[in-house]
């Protein structure tokens, strides 16, 4: 391995050296500074006589005489099952005081795409146990939906009751033990909020099946970029050639994307949106799209990333460019959060696009597909009959408005504000929805077939609910 | 692509740097658009800058490794794409790779680098028939046999467009492979069923004409309200979970179309494996066989190398181009264009262009427009009638329709299909905003829905449009005062209104009997909400209470006529009809 001393400029995260021999695109390398300390960084650029190097743990102690080594190889990540249980920092290096890894495999972090016709489409509906998502937005294996936050909700409670609750009821019924693992990717998070991620880990036992990478708010910002490609690279490997179901929680991606801005700034790129860098949308599928499920293979990898959207703005680049890769999201809401409801989601800009093939008869129950359709219509008129009463009053408006003004108050203080300890099974959350549907008059249901109507409505919903209107024109 | 199979006059030189999928190379002899292998593994990749003696390469596979020093081949040739037989049923990435022997070559589910393989199966043998004879004489273009390439489409075996064509001194039928000689002309030109042709450039035709007839979408308010012609041209721009993809599907599944060609450019791995586990299952509504023998489809998901997603277009509307040629009406989905407008972007940015609006660059409008002119209905030189419709769907940053991709594509194209959040929010679905949409087709159709559904079809459209409208104008008074403030023919034209978009413009793609609906079940639906509309409003003109009108037996069935089958919808709506008016006159 030969070493240069040839740094030329070092300016933000990059430092810039003259070669004498030809050096791979993203290759790794090793920079020693002069007090002895070994720095790693990639190569983003190479000439025929000069690389452009982005350093992860920042460039603070290199100067002009520091060695650099060219490994030869792109990034890897050592491989094995016994990463089950470890917490790593965001470079992959063990920081939990346990025995060092002893890889199986070396992996290449960047991935490759995996090919359309392998792919297996993902159709098993995953119980979170959360009415919000089962019922309405409903979230299958293999599929990647985001949580679309703020700062200050609790996102990570969510994330956390999903991990803790996630299950597939029919393995369950079929007794089948399918082998479930968390993979956890932390960048830029404080020390804080990653202590409470532990500390719930700890508590539930999850621990002793995830696999944790720390990259904290005062880690280098670059090494981001690296992390959530590491963790997915675990979860590959854990998912197609382990077996495992691989559910994988990625925070904060806004943290990320910052870092990408960075790094583009530092190499005086041509802006994009809001100086982030146009290759954003490209970057982010590749993370993205190592989700799904691959035909003929035990596991799958699902990915629940999520990202602090800022000054609340879903047309922010961060938000915008994920809604359009990955399949969904889950919005949070700080009105429902100032409500108190737990979890604050508002199901109305949510969205799940595999939850059509993963729910019905022989998935989750014949009536789902339906009644969730009826429940985000009554939901969305109620909503807006909100903003009419506050001009005219509740006494202006018709009976069958009123209705759906008690059905959208309930609707959120009894399917979603469900706690965020409370485990629902799907028949309970769909028997809630009929329960507070019901207190429409069945006239009202154009979305659910006549048969089902038959079968679920529940005739005197509406009496216990309101006592103002009662006997219509019934009797006369 | 067959390139990899016939490098001869080889020109080398050797990479100088590499940034992404920007390679330079020097010492390097090669024209602008011309195909090159880069590096030790031979990496695909296309000239796109020439500047004296350095050469700019777009690479179509991942980089990762590659460095100065490594050799650039030049082929020589452009970038092309295998014709022939043996493209329907296909998958294939951006460079018209066939994803399944991709597969089986990389022995992985995941794409390796470095793997190349001929667009159409060069060793499979198809059944020539031939239609001409010895000593007829053919000119470019001509068609002189078939070979039945799926159950649906015979193919028709051509004269390249740029042979000079002459007189038939042999020709034989049998079984041939595509890169045997099947038809020899005097002067010593030999037919092959398989063609090259470059992608970036039209394939010739004898003239454009003015569409008449209408590409039927089995959507209701695509064909009754915005109606798109064969060989026209139409943009869906929305933003991210308004339903862009499902309405493509449901076009390239349900469209009377007889070749679809379905790009899946830059979006989801998940979506398209959807596609391809599907379309085998479903059946043609034309012709009841499977929907991929008549489908082609182009995978290129988002992360997969970026330069490939800008040539998918391209690759698609080349081989739809072959299928017109040979008469067929193609339908062309790309989904999505702004993606391939983001990849020129990235690609561009590489290069350090000066850029345009938003960071694209400033040659964004003209390439979109010399794509969707690719589109149209053409009588060929052949002196067959073919055409290409192209539906794009346009994914706007936040839902904001004045950026550049939804602009410069609204300037081209002719026919809108605005989706609207609030609409998809509550569920309503196909989330078309009808106030936003536009077809400037509808005129130039009418005659054929005249004679082919109902004399009555224009007339009726425009009485759904203005009901639409006025409910419009009057939900802004609603917004401040509430319904029940207004007059009682005002809000009886909102109870009809409702129905309109309830009963009619909502469709249901995930229920059978809704996700197509023929010409004909569309305007007698619209027909049942129409006759409630003029027997309500005598009842209400008798003095019958709004309230006591809507509350009728056979009113909430006018929400239920979607799920009666076909063939009996005519009964139903006729029974309805008949129910409306003894009901109603009850009241008075």
């Amino acid at each position: 391995m030969k070493e240069y001393k040839t740094i030329t400029e070092i300016s933000g995260p990059l430092v810039f050296a003259e070669v004498d021999e030809s050096i791979g695109y993203d290759e790794m390398v090793e920079i020693e500074t002069a007090d002895g300390e070994t720095l790693r960084g990639q190569v983003l650029e190479s000439a025929d006589d000069l690389v452009a190097i982005q350093v992860f743990e920042g460039t603070s102690g290199i100067d002009r005489n520091a060695s650099v080594r060219f490994t030869g190889e792109t990034l890897k990540m050592p491989v094995t099952e016994d990463l089950l249980g470890r917490v790593l920092d965001g470079s992959g290096n063990p920081i939990d005081g346990g025995p060092d890894i002893v890889p199986d495999e070396r992996h290449d972090i960047v991935g490759e795409a995996i090919n359309p016709v392998s792919r297996e489409y993902p159709e098993e509906f995953i119980q979170t146990g959360v009415s919000a998502i089962d019922g309405m937005n409903t979230l299958v294996r293999g599929q990647k939906l985001p949580i679309f936050s703020a700062s200050g909700l609790p996102h990570s409670e969510l994330a956390l009751q999903i991990a803790r609750q996630a299950t597939v009821p029919e393995e369950d019924e079929a007794g089948e033990e399918s082998e479930f693992a968390v993979v956890f990717g932390a960048m830029g998070i404080t020390q804080e909020e990653a202590n409470e991620f532990m500390a719930d880990f700890e508590r539930t036992g999850a621990l002793e099946r995830s696999v944790v990478f720390m990259n904290l708010a005062d880690d280098p910002a670059v090494e981001r970029t690296v992390t959530p490609r590491m963790a997915l690279t675990t979860a590959e490997y854990l998912a197609f050639e382990k077996g495992y179901h691989v559910l994988t929680i990625l925070t904060d991606m806004t943290n990320y994307c910052e870092a990408l801005r960075e790094i583009g700034a530092a190499r005086e790129e041509v802006p994009g949106r809001r100086g982030y860098p146009g290759y954003m949308y490209t970057d982010l599928a590749q993370l993205y799209e190592r989700a799904g499920r691959i035909d003929g293979r035990e596991g799958s990898v699902t990915q629940i990333p999520i990202l602090t959207m800022p000054g609340e703005d879903d047309t922010h680049p961060i938000p915008d460019l994920t809604g359009y890769i990955t399949e969904g999201q889950i919005v949070m809401d700080r009105d429902l959060d100032s409500k108190g409801m737990e979890p604050p989601v508002n199901v109305l800009p949510s969205l799940s696009r595999l939850m059509d093939d993963g729910i019905g008869e022989g998935l989750t129950r014949e009536d789902h597909g339906d009644l969730k359709d009826q429940l985000f219509a009554a939901y969305a008129e109620g909503e807006d009959l909100r903003d009419l009463v506050n001009i005219v009053g509740r006494e202006a408006l018709s009976e069958t408005d009123n209705k759906y003004l008690d059905f959208a108050d309930r609707f959120e203080s009894e399917f979603v504000d469900q706690g965020f300890r409370t485990n629902r099974d799907i028949d309970e959350t769909l028997d809630i929805g009929w329960e507070l549907i019901s207190l429409l008059p069945k006239t009202e249901l154009n979305r659910i077939g006549e048969d089902l109507i038959e079968e679920y409505y529940v005739e005197d919903a509406g009496v216990d609910g309101d006592a103002g209107s009662e006997e219509a024109p019934a009797d006369d | 692509m067959s390139q990899a199979t016939d490098v001869a006059a080889e020109d080398r030189g050797q990479i100088e740097s590499v940034s992404g999928p920007v390679v330079t190379a020097v010492d390097l002899d090669a024209r602008m658009n011309d195909v090159v292998y880069v590096g030790d593994e031979g990496l695909m990749g296309e000239v796109i800058e020439i500047e004296g003696n350095v050469t700019t390469v777009q690479v179509y596979e991942e980089t990762s490794g590659v460095g100065p020093g490594e050799p650039v081949v030049n082929t020589g040739e452009p970038l092309t794409v295998d014709l022939g037989p043996g493209m329907l049923d296909s998958i294939y990435d951006g460079v018209q790779r066939p994803l399944d022997v991709l597969e089986d070559k990389m022995g992985s589910p995941f794409l390796d680098r470095g793997v190349d393989a001929p667009g159409i199966d060069m060793e499979q043998t198809w059944e020539f028939e031939p239609a001409v004879e010895a000593g007829d004489v053919v000119e470019p273009s001509d068609i002189v046999g078939e070979v039945p390439e799926t159950q649906t489409i015979d193919h028709k075996v051509m004269v390249p467009p740029d042979y000079e064509g002459g007189e038939v001194v042999a020709v034989e039928a049998g079984e041939f492979t595509v890169e045997e000689t099947v038809v020899e002309l005097d002067n010593g030109e030999e037919i092959q069923m398989h063609q090259e042709w470059p992608v970036r450039e039209a394939r010739p035709v004898s003239e454009k004409q003015t569409p008449t007839e209408p590409l039927i979408s089995g959507q209701r308010i695509l064909d009754g309200l915005f109606p798109l012609a064969k060989g026209g041209t139409a943009a869906i721009p929305g933003p991210f979970g308004s339903g862009k993809t499902v309405t493509q599907q449901s076009l390239a599944k349900f469209a009377d179309a007889d070749i679809v060609v379905y790009i899946g450019c830059g979006e989801r791995g998940n979506e398209m494996t959807e596609v391809i586990e599907d379309f085998p299952e479903l059946p043609d509504p034309q012709t009841g066989n499977p929907l991929m023998e008549r489908t082609t489809l182009i995978a290129n998901t988002s992360n997969m190398p970026v330069a490939a997603r800008e040539s998918c277009v391209y690759t698609g509307i080349t081989i739809g181009e072959f299928y017109r040629d040979m008469g067929y009406d193609v339908a062309l989905m790309a989904d999505s264009t702004s993606r391939w407008a983001e990849a020129m972007r990235e690609i561009s940015s590489r290069l350090e262009e000066m850029p345009g609006e938003e960071g694209y660059p400033a040659y964004l409008a003209a390439r979109l427009s010399q794509f969707y002119e690719r589109a149209g209905y053409f009588e060929n030189i052949n002196g067959s009638e073919g055409s290409i419709s192209v539906i794009g769907a346009v994914s706007p940053p936040g839902g904001d329709f004045s950026e550049p991709v939804t602009q410069n594509t609204l300037r081209i194209v002719k026919t809108f299909w605005a989706l609207d959040s609030d609409l998809a929010e509550r569920r309503h679905f196909p989330a078309i905003n009808w106030n936003e949409s536009y077809s400037l087709y509808k005129d130039q159709l009418d005659e054929w829905f005249e004679e082919n559904v109902s004399e009555e079809w224009p007339e009726r459209r425009q009485w759904a449009v203005d009901v639409l409208d006025e409910e419009s104008e009057l939900q802004e008074i609603v917004q401040l005062v509430g319904e029940d403030a207004l007059p009682d023919d005002q809000r009886l034209t909102l109870e009809v209104a409702r129905y309109i978009r309830e009963g009619w413009l909502q469709q249901n793609a995930f229920i059978e009997v809704d996700q197509y609906c023929p010409p004909e079940k569309t305007f007698q639906m619209l027909g049942a909400i129409r006759k409630f509309n003029e027997e309500a409003f005598e009842a209400l003109e008798a003095g019958v209470p709004v309230d006591e009108i809507t509350s009728i037996d056979a009113a909430p069935k006018l929400n239920r006529i979607a799920t009666t089958p076909d063939d009996e919808v005519e009964a139903h709506v006729e029974e309805l009809k008949d129910d409306i008016e003894t009901q109603l006159r009850e009241l008075y």
